[in-house]
C-alpha cells in the first residue's frame, strides 16, 4: 500500500514528507527529478515511475507534485485517486491547495494525513468525517482556542464513521433548510480546419449543496432521464432504484458534493454553440505571417454566449504579434508564445474579430505546425444536452426545504484546428 | 496565526529552546512546543534529540496533544528503541480506555512503532481490540495485524492472529470486512503459499454483500480479492458479474477499473451465446470511456489498461474510436497511449477518420509524438489493406514537407509497407531516393538501404547510391553496416556485371577491416556463398521473404491473458507480469483466466495447482551449454559431431519439463489451446524421480491398438520456445517406431523451416526421415505429424536410460527439450523365445541379475494379461499353474538385441502381480517393469 508521500514544489524543493510505514529516504525523489528533467514540461512528467526498489506515483495539482512511494503491487489508480482526494481535502480545509497554505497549516496537514491513511490503507477520506475529527482552521476558532485553551481536535468518534451512510454526519441542524443543484455541462470538442466536428461530447456533472437537517431522504427525477446512459454516481445514490425507475434516490452528504457525473456522446445531441473563422498563415522567407480570427454564435438555443476567451499556442518561431481587436483585449506572452484574447460576450450583430501581423524570428524556417485555438465560453441557464430536472422530493423529515436548480454550459477542452 | 511561525528559529538554538518549552508546566505551551517539533519533523529536520521530553508529554487527557506525541513517536521510536519502551505503559492503558477513538488510536500507533520490544507488548491489546465491541476499533485492529506481520511474521502466526483476521471476513460491519480483506491481501502477497484468502461460495457471498455497503477504498480491496476467486461454473460467474456491474457507475475510477477486472476475468467463463454476455460487453464500454475524461494521470493508467482490454476483446470499444482522438494539450504520455489504441481499433469502417487524424498529428510540435503518428500511418496501411494506398499517398505528402524526422520515420514505415505488399507501391521509390541525403538516423538509413538493395533492378543508379553510403562505412552503426552489406550483395546478384568491384570492396570492408563479429561472419558467409555457388547464393540471398504479419506490437496471447488478470495494477501499466518486475517476486502466483465451462478441459483451479514456481527455479531442460553446441552443429550441418558427454539429466528433469508443460497449458492457454495439448484433468505434481507415476499420469486415456500408445503430453511449452508448442508421444506399429508430434504455433508470426535432431541416446534412436512440414505454420495453426524413427543412430548411455534429448529448429530459433520414451516401443516383433532356450537362458543368467517388482491394482486374468502384453511384443513362452497361482513365463527382445526374460506370478482374486525379470543387462529391468505397468494398466 502507500508507503510515503512527498510534496514537491515546482522549483524542486521537497517541502513536506510523510511516512506511513518505515521512513523512505528523500533521495528516492531523485528519480522523480530525473524524470521531471527529461519531461521538460511539468505537465508531461509520467505519473508512474519505477525505481530499483520503489514505484513513484505522482499527480500534479496546483503547481504541487504529490509524489507517493509504494513498494508492492498496488493499483495505481487507487493511489492516484487517493492523492487527488488529499489535494481536495487541503482545498476544502484551507480554501486553496497551495504551498503556502500547506506550510501555514503544517500540523493540521500532518494530522489529516495521519487520519486519512493508516499503514497505507485509507482510513477516513470523507470530508464530513475528517471535519469532525479535525476541525478546519478559521481565524475565529484559533482566537477562541488560544483564549480558552480548547483544542481543534474532536474528542468523540465521528458519527458517520461506521454507519452504512458514512458520508453523512448524524446530527445536522440548520435553521434554513436548503438544497441546491448545479447542472454543469462541459463541451469537449475538436473542430477541424473546415469547421466540421471531428469529435464532440458533453461531460456533465450535478454538483449539490445540501444543507438539510436530520436524515433527509431525497429523490430527484428528470424530464428526460434517457439522456443519462453513462453515469458515475456518488456512493450515496441507490443504484437499484436508478436501474429500475431512473430516479436518483439518496440520503445526501452534508454540504457540497458531486452527486453524479455523466457523459453524453451521441454526436447529434451535442450542439456546438460557437463557430470560428480563422486565417493563420506564415509567409515563406519573409519572417512574418497573417492572423485573422472571427468568432460567432451558432446553435446556442437563443442564449447569450459569454465569458469567451481564445487561447492560441503560437509556434516557437513567433516573436510577437501586432493585432487589433474589434472587441475585448488580447495579450501575447512572448516567452510561452501564448496568445490570449479575452472577448467577453458575443453579440450576433457585431462579431468579434482579431487580426493583424505575426512577426517571426528572422531567418527561422517557416513553422510547420498550425496552432490550434483553445476556446472557453459559458452559457448561463442552459444545459446544452437538454437535461432538465423534473422534481425533487424529500422524505424522512417534516420541514419544507428550499430547493433550487441552476444550469450552466461551459467549454471543456474545446479546440479548433487551423 | 499560522503554523509557519513554528519554523522560525532563535539564535539560542532551536533544540535547546524546544526542550525548555516541552518541560513547561503550562499545557498550552507544551502543546505549542510539540507542534513546533512536528513541524520540524515534516520538513525532514532531525528532532530525535527531544525524544524523552516529547514522550513525557504523552500522558495527557488532551486528545490533540496525545495524537501529536503519537505522530512523533511513530517517526522516531526506531532510532530510540530504549526510550520508546517508556511509552508502552501508556499505550497499554490507552487500549483499555472507555473512548473507542483512543483505544483505536493506541493500537494503531503501537502497530506503527517498529520496535521489537514494543511489538511484544502489542499482542495482548491487539487480541482484545480484534474482538472489541466497537467496529471502529475492530477495523483499526485488522490493519494492525498487517502491520505486525510486516514487522514480525512469525509472531503473527504463532499468536493465531491470522485466524482471527479470517473470522473478521464474516463480521457484521462492512468496513471491518473490507479492512480484514485488505489486511489479508497484503499478508498474502508476501506469503503466496499460505492459503489465507480461502474463498468459497459462502465467503464470496459475504464479500459481495459488504461490497455494497463499504467505503470506496474497501470496495477496491474486495473487488481485487474477488478477482482471485475461481467460480465453480458459469452460473456462479454470472451471478457474481451481476452483483459487480453496479460498481461500474462508481465515481472512484479505481473502483471502476477493479470491477472491470472482475468482469473481464469472469466473462471468460460465460458462453458467448448467452444474452447476458452481450449485455455485459455493452455495459463495459461507457465506464472505460468515462475514465478518459478524468485527470491526465488517471487517463494514463486507464489507457494502459484499455490497451490490454482492446487486444483481448476489441468488440467492447470498437465504436468508441473518437474518444481516443488526441487533443493538442494532452500530456505527451496520454497522447502516445491514445495513438496506440487508435491503431488497435483501426478497421476498414473507420480508417478514413483515423488517417485524417494521424495526418493532423504529423504536423504537431512534439517530435516524439509526430514520429509515432507517422509510424502509426504505416501500421494502418499494414493492418487495413484497403487503406494501404491512401496511407502511402499520405506518407508521400509527409515526405514532401521535408521535415527531417518526418521523412526518416516515413521511410522506415514505407519499407514495412513494401514487405507487406510487394510489387505494388514501388513507384514511390524515386521520391524516396530524393531524400537520401537528409537521412541521418541509423534506422532510416538502414531502411533506405534495404529498399535500394531489394529493388536494385528498378533503380538505375542503385550502385551509385550504395557506393555513396560505402564511403563512410566505418562510421555507420552496425545496423546500417549489415544492411549495406546485404544490399550490395543483392545488387551484385542482380547486376553482376557492373558491380563486381563494389561487392569486393564491401566484403573486404566487412571481413578484414571490421572488428564486429556479426558483420565479419555475415561477410564471410556471403563471400563463400558467392565464391562456391552463385546459384545457391541467389537462392539464399534473394529468397522470397515471408510477409510481415498484420498486427505489430501485439502482446503475446499467453501474456495477455495473464495481464488481463492484473488489470488495474502496476503490471497492467508496465504490460509485464508482476514476476518480471516486482521486488521479491518469489511469491508471485501466476494468474490465469478461468476456462470456459462446458469444455472438456480441466476445470481445475490454477490457483490450487502448484503453479507458483517461478521459471528460475525450474531446472533447465537441457543441462549444459556444451550439448547445445553439439546439437546445434548437428542440426545445421548434418553429420553428427561428437559432442562432449551429456551431463546427467535426471528423471526429475523430464518430470519437471512435463509438469511445466502441462501446467503451462493449463494456466496460460486454458480455454484456447488445442485439446490435444491438454493434460488429463487429474494431473498432480509427479514426485521427483517417479517415472512410473509419470506414465500413470500420461496413460489416462490411451487406446490399445498395436503397441500401447500414451496420450500426447506437452514436451515443449510455448512459453519456452517463442510460441512454438510441441506435444507428442511415441508409438510402435508393425515394427516401425514413430514419434507422433503435434506442433502448435502460438506466436504471432508464421513459422517455417522446421527441422529436428536427437542427441545421442541409449538405444540409438534417430529420426528416419527429416521433419516433413511442407506449408509454413500460420499463427494459431496446429499441425500433426508422425516422425518415423530408427535405432541406428549413435549410442550413448543416458541417465535415465530412456531419456531423449531433442532439438527442434524453425525459422525463429532452435529449441531444446528432453522427454522420456516408454521402453516398449523398443520391444521387437521377433521377441518370442523357444521354451528350451528360455529355460537354459533363465538358468544361465546369474541370480544377482534378477529383479523383482510388484504390479498392484491390476484386476486382469492371466489370459487377458497375456494377450494384452502380446500386443506390445511381450510374448508368453509358457504358462503353469503352481499352488493355485498362475505363472506366466515371458520373453521380449529390445532393438539392440538384449533379451529380457520374465516370470509373472498372478494370484487369482488378488489384483497384485509379482514380476521377476532376468536380463544380462540388469539396468533395463526397471524400465521394462515400467513398460509392464503402463501396458497392463491401460
Amino acid at each position: 500500500m502507500i508507503h510515503s508521500l512527498f510534496l514537491i514544489n515546482c522549483s524542486g524543493d521537497i517541502f513536506l514528507e510523510k511516512h506511513w510505514k518505515s521512513v523512505v529516504s528523500q533521495s528516492v525523489c531523485d528519480y522523480f527529478f530525473e524524470a521531471q528533467e527529461k519531461a521538460a514540461d511539468v505537465e508531461n512528467v509520467p505519473p508512474v515511475i519505477s525505481t530499483p526498489h520503489h514505484y513513484l506515483i505522482s499527480i500534479y495539482r496546483e503547481k504541487i507534485f504529490f509524489v507517493s512511494v509504494i513498494q508492492t503491487e498496488v493499483p495505481p489508480l487507487f493511489v492516484i485517486e487517493f492523492l487527488h482526494r488529499v489535494a481536495d481535502t487541503f482545498q476544502d480545509y484551507f480554501g486553496e491547495c497551495s504551498e503556502t497554505a500547506i506550510k501555514d497549516n503544517v500540523v493540521i496537514v500532518y494530522e489529516l494525513l495521519e487520519e486519512m491513511l493508516d499503514n497505507g490503507f485509507p482510513l477516513a477520506t470523507e470530508s464530513n468525517i475528517l471535519k469532525e475529527l479535525i476541525k478546519p482552521p478559521t481565524i475565529l476558532r484559533s482566537v477562541v482556542n488560544s483564549i480558552t485553551g480548547s483544542s481543534n481536535m474532536g474528542e468523540t468518534l465521528p458519527t458517520g464513521q461506521l454507519s452504512n451512510i458514512p458520508w453523512r454526519r448524524a446530527v445536522v441542524k440548520y435553521t434554513n433548510n436548503e438544497a441546491y443543484f448545479d447542472v454543469i455541462e462541459e463541451i469537449d470538442a475538436i473542430i477541424d480546419k473546415s469547421g466540421s466536428t471531428v469529435f464532440a461530447e458533453i461531460q456533465g456533472v450535478i454538483d449539490s449543496c445540501i444543507k438539510l437537517s436530520g436524515m433527509p431522504d431525497l429523490s430527484l427525477s428528470f424530464m428526460n432521464p434517457r439522456l443519462l446512459d453513462d453515469v458515475s454516481f456518488h456512493p450515496c445514490i441507490r443504484f437499484k432504484r436508478w436501474e429500475s425507475e431512473r430516479v436518483l434516490s439518496f440520503i445526501p452528504p452534508d454540504g457540497n458534493f458531486r452527486l453524479l457525473s455523466y457523459r453524453v456522446s451521441a454526436q447529434n445531441l451535442v450542439a456546438i454553440p460557437v463557430y470560428v473563422k480563422h486565417m493563420i498563415s506564415f509567409k515563406e522567407n519573409s519572417s512574418s505571417g497573417r492572423f485573422d480570427v472571427t468568432i460567432g454564435p451558432k446553435q446556442n438555443m437563443g442564449k447569450t454566449v459569454e465569458g469567451v476567451i481564445v487561447t492560441v499556442h503560437m509556434p516557437k518561431a513567433v516573436l510577437n504579434m501586432n493585432l487589433t481587436s474589434t472587441q475585448g483585449s488580447y495579450t501575447f506572452d512572448p516567452v510561452l508564445k501564448v496568445l490570449t484574447w479575452d472577448i467577453g460576450k458575443i453579440t450576433p450583430q457585431k462579431l468579434p474579430n482579431l487580426k493583424g501581423i505575426v512577426n517571426l524570428q528572422s531567418g527561422a524556417p517557416k513553422p510547420e505546425e498550425n496552432p490550434s485555438l483553445n476556446i472557453q465560453f459559458k452559457i448561463q441557464q442552459l444545459a446544452i444536452s437538454g437535461l432538465k430536472v423534473n422534481r425533487l422530493d424529500m422524505f424522512g423529515e417534516k420541514y419544507k426545504p428550499f430547493k433550487g436548480v441552476k444550469y450552466i454550459t461551459k467549454a471543456g477542452k474545446f479546440q479548433v484546428r487551423t | 496565526m499560522t503554523d509557519s511561525k513554528y519554523f522560525t528559529t532563535t539564535k539560542k538554538g532551536e533544540i535547546f529552546e524546544l526542550k525548555a518549552e516541552l518541560n513547561s508546566d503550562k499545557k498550552e505551551k507544551k502543546k505549542e512546543a510539540v507542534k513546533k517539533v512536528i513541524a520540524s519533523m515534516t520538513v525532514g529536520k532531525d528532532v530525535s534529540a527531544l525524544f524523552p521530553d516529547v514522550v513525557n508529554c504523552m500522558q495527557t487527557d488532551n486528545l490533540e496533544l496525545k495524537k501529536l506525541v503519537y505522530l512523533y513517536l511513530m517517526n522516531y521510536a526506531k532510532s530510540q528503541p530504549d526510550m520508546a519502551i517508556m511509552a508502552v505503559n501508556t499505550f497499554v492503558k490507552d487500549c483499555e480506555d472507555p473512548n473507542p477513538l483512543i483505544r483505536a488510536l493506541a493500537v494503531r500507533t503501537m502497530g506503527c512503532i517498529r520496535v521489537d520490544k514494543i511489538t511484544e507488548y502489542l499482542c495482548e491489546p491487539l487480541r482484545k481490540c480484534l474482538k472489541d465491541e466497537d467496529p471502529y476499533v475492530r477495523k483499526t485492529a485488522a490493519v494492525c495485524v498487517a502491520k505486525l506481520h510486516d514487522i514480525n511474521a512469525q509472531l503473527v502466526e504463532d499468536q493465531g492472529f491470522l485466524d482471527t483476521l479470517k473470522d473478521l471476513i464474516s463480521d457484521s460491519n462492512p468496513m471491518v470486512v473490507a479492512n480484514a480483506v485488505a489486511a489479508l491481501s497484503e499478508i498474502a502477497e508476501s506469503h503466496p503459499s499460505s492459503n489465507l484468502l480461502d474463498l468459497n461460495p459462502q465467503s464470496i457471498n459475504k464479500l459481495l454483500t459488504a461490497l455494497n455497503e463499504c467505503t470506496e477504498w474497501g470496495q477496491i480491496f474486495i473487488l481485487d480479492c474477488l478477482a482471485n476467486y475461481m467460480p465453480k461454473d458459469d452460473r456462479e460467474a454470472q451471478s457474481i458479474c451481476e452483483r459487480v456491474t453496479p460498481r461500474l457507475s462508481h465515481a472512484n475510477s479505481a473502483v471502476v477499473l477493479s470491477a472491470v477486472k472482475v468482469l473481464m476475468k469472469f466473462m471468460e467463463m460465460l458462453s458467448k451465446d448467452l444474452d447476458y454476455y452481450g449485455t455485459l460487453l455493452k455495459k463495459l464500454a461507457p465506464p472505460l470511456v468515462t475514465l478518459l475524461s478524468a485527470e491526465p494521470e488517471l487517463q494514463y493508467v486507464a489507457l494502459r489498461n484499455i490497451n490490454l482490454i482492446v487486444q483481448k476483446r476489441p468488440e467492447i470499444l470498437k465504436h468508441e474510436m473518437k474518444v481516443f482522438f488526441v487533443k493538442y494539450n494532452d500530456p505527451i504520455y496520454v497522447k502516445l497511449e491514445k495513438l496506440d489504441i487508435m491503431i488497435r481499433l483501426a478497421s476498414q469502417a473507420n480508417i478514413a477518420q483515423v488517417l485524417a487524424e494521424l495526418k493532423e498529428y504529423a504536423t504537431e510540435v512534439d517530435v516524439d509524438f509526430v514520429r509515432k503518428a507517422v509510424r502509426a500511418i504505416g501500421r494502418c496501411a499494414i493492418k487495413v489493406e484497403q487503406s494501404a494506398e491512401r496511407c502511402v499517398s499520405t506518407l508521400l505528402d509527409l515526405i514532401q514537407t521535408k521535415v527531417n524526422y518526418v521523412v526518416q520515420e516515413a521511410i522506415v514505415v514505407i519499407k514495412d509497407i513494401f514487405r507487406k505488399y510487394p510489387n505494388k507501391y514501388e513507384s514511390v521509390i524515386a521520391t524516396l531516393c530524393e531524400n537520401l541525403d537528409s537521412l541521418d538516423e541509423p534506422e532510416a538509413r538502414a531502411a533506405m538501404i534495404w529498399i535500394v538493395g531489394e529493388y536494385a533492378e528498378r533503380i538505375d543508379n542503385a550502385d551509385e547510391l550504395l557506393e555513396s553510403f560505402l564511403e563512410g562505412f566505418h562510421d555507420e552503426s552496425t545496423q546500417v553496416q549489415l544492411q549495406l552489406l546485404t544490399a550490395i550483395v543483392k545488387l551484385f546478384l542482380k547486376k553482376p556485371t557492373e558491380t563486381q568491384e563494389l561487392v569486393q570492396q564491401v566484403l573486404s570492408l566487412a571481413t578484414q577491416d571490421s572488428d564486429n563479429p556479426d558483420l565479419r561472419d555475415r561477410g564471410y558467409i556471403y563471400w563463400r556463398l558467392l565464391s562456391t555457388d552463385p546459384v545457391a547464393a541467389k537462392e539464399v540471398v534473394l529468397a522470397e521473404k515471408p510477409l510481415i504479419s498484420e498486427e505489430t506490437d501485439l502482446i503475446e496471447p499467453t501474456l495477455l491473458d495473464e495481464l488481463i488478470c492484473y488489470i488495474g495494477t502496476l503490471a497492467s501499466v508496465y504490460h509485464k507480469p508482476p514476476s518480471a518486475f516486482v521486488e521479491g517476486s518469489r511469491g508471485i502466483v501466476h494468474k490465469s483466466l478461468p476456462p470456459r465451462t462446458g469444455s472438456s478441459e480441466s476445470a481445475e483451479s490454477p490457483d490450487a495447482a502448484p503453479s507458483g514456481a517461478p521459471p528460475s527455479e525450474q531446472p533447465a531442460v537441457i543441462p549444459t551449454q556444451g550439448d547445445l553446441l553439439g546439437d546445434l552443429l548437428n542440426l545445421d550441418l548434418g553429420p553428427p559431431v561428437s559432442g562432449p558427454p551429456v551431463a546427467t539429466s535426471s528423471v526429475q528433469m523430464g518430470a519437471v519439463d512435463l509438469l511445466g508443460g502441462g501446467l503451462d497449458s493449463l494456466m496460460g492457454g486454458t480455454g484456447f489451446t488445442a485439446p490435444s495439448a491438454v493434460m488429463p484433468a487429474n494431473l498432480g505434481p509427479p514426485p521427483s524421480g517417479g517415472l512410473g507415476d509419470l506414465f500413470d499420469l500420461a496413460g489416462g486415456v490411451g487406446t490399445l491398438s498395436g503397441s500401447h500408445v500414451a496420450p500426447k503430453t506437452v514436451w515443449l511449452p510455448a512459453m519456452k520456445a517463442k510460441g512454438l508448442e510441441i506435444s507428442g508421444t511415441f508409438s510402435r506399429q508393425v515394427g516401425a517406431i514413430s514419434m507422433d508430434l503435434l506442433l502448435t504455433n502460438k506466436a504471432l508470426q508464421v513459422m517455417s523451416d522446421f527441422a529436428i535432431q536427437f542427441n545421442r541416446n541409449s538405444f540409438g534412436l534417430a529420426p528416419a526421415a527429416p521433419l516433413q512440414i511442407h506449408a509454413p505454420l500460420a499463427p494459431n495453426q496446429t499441425v500433426e505429424i508422425s516422425l518415423p524413427l530408427n535405432t541406428v543412430g549413435s549410442v550413448m548411455k543416458m541417465d535415465p536410460l530412456n531419456n531423449l534429448q531433442v532439438a527442434v529448429k524453425n525459422n525463429i530459433d532452435v529449441f531444446y527439450f528432453s522427454t522420456l520414451y516408454p521402453l516398449h516401443i523398443l520391444f521387437v516383433e521377433d521377441g518370442k523365445m523357444e521354451r528350451q532356450m528360455f529355460l537354459a537362458t533363465w538358468k544361465d543368467i546369474p541370480n544377482e541379475n534378477e529383479a523383482q517388482f510388484q504390479i498392484k491394482d491390476c484386476p486382469l486374468s492371466a489370459d487377458a494379461v497375456s494377450s494384452k502384453l502380446q500386443g506390445s511384443n511381450i510374448f508368453t513362452v509358457a504358462k503353469r499353474n503352481v499352488e493355485g497361482q498362475d505363472m506366466l513365463y515371458q520373453s521380449l527382445k529390445l532393438t539392440n538385441g538384449i533379451w529380457v526374460l520374465a516370470e509373472l506370478r498372478i494370484q487369482p482374486g488378488s489384483p497384485s502381480f509379482t514380476l521377476s525379470l532376468k536380463c544380462r543387462a540388469p539396468e533395463v529391468s526397471h524400465y521394462v517393469y515400467q513398460a509392464y505397468e503402463t501396458i497392463l494398466k491401460n
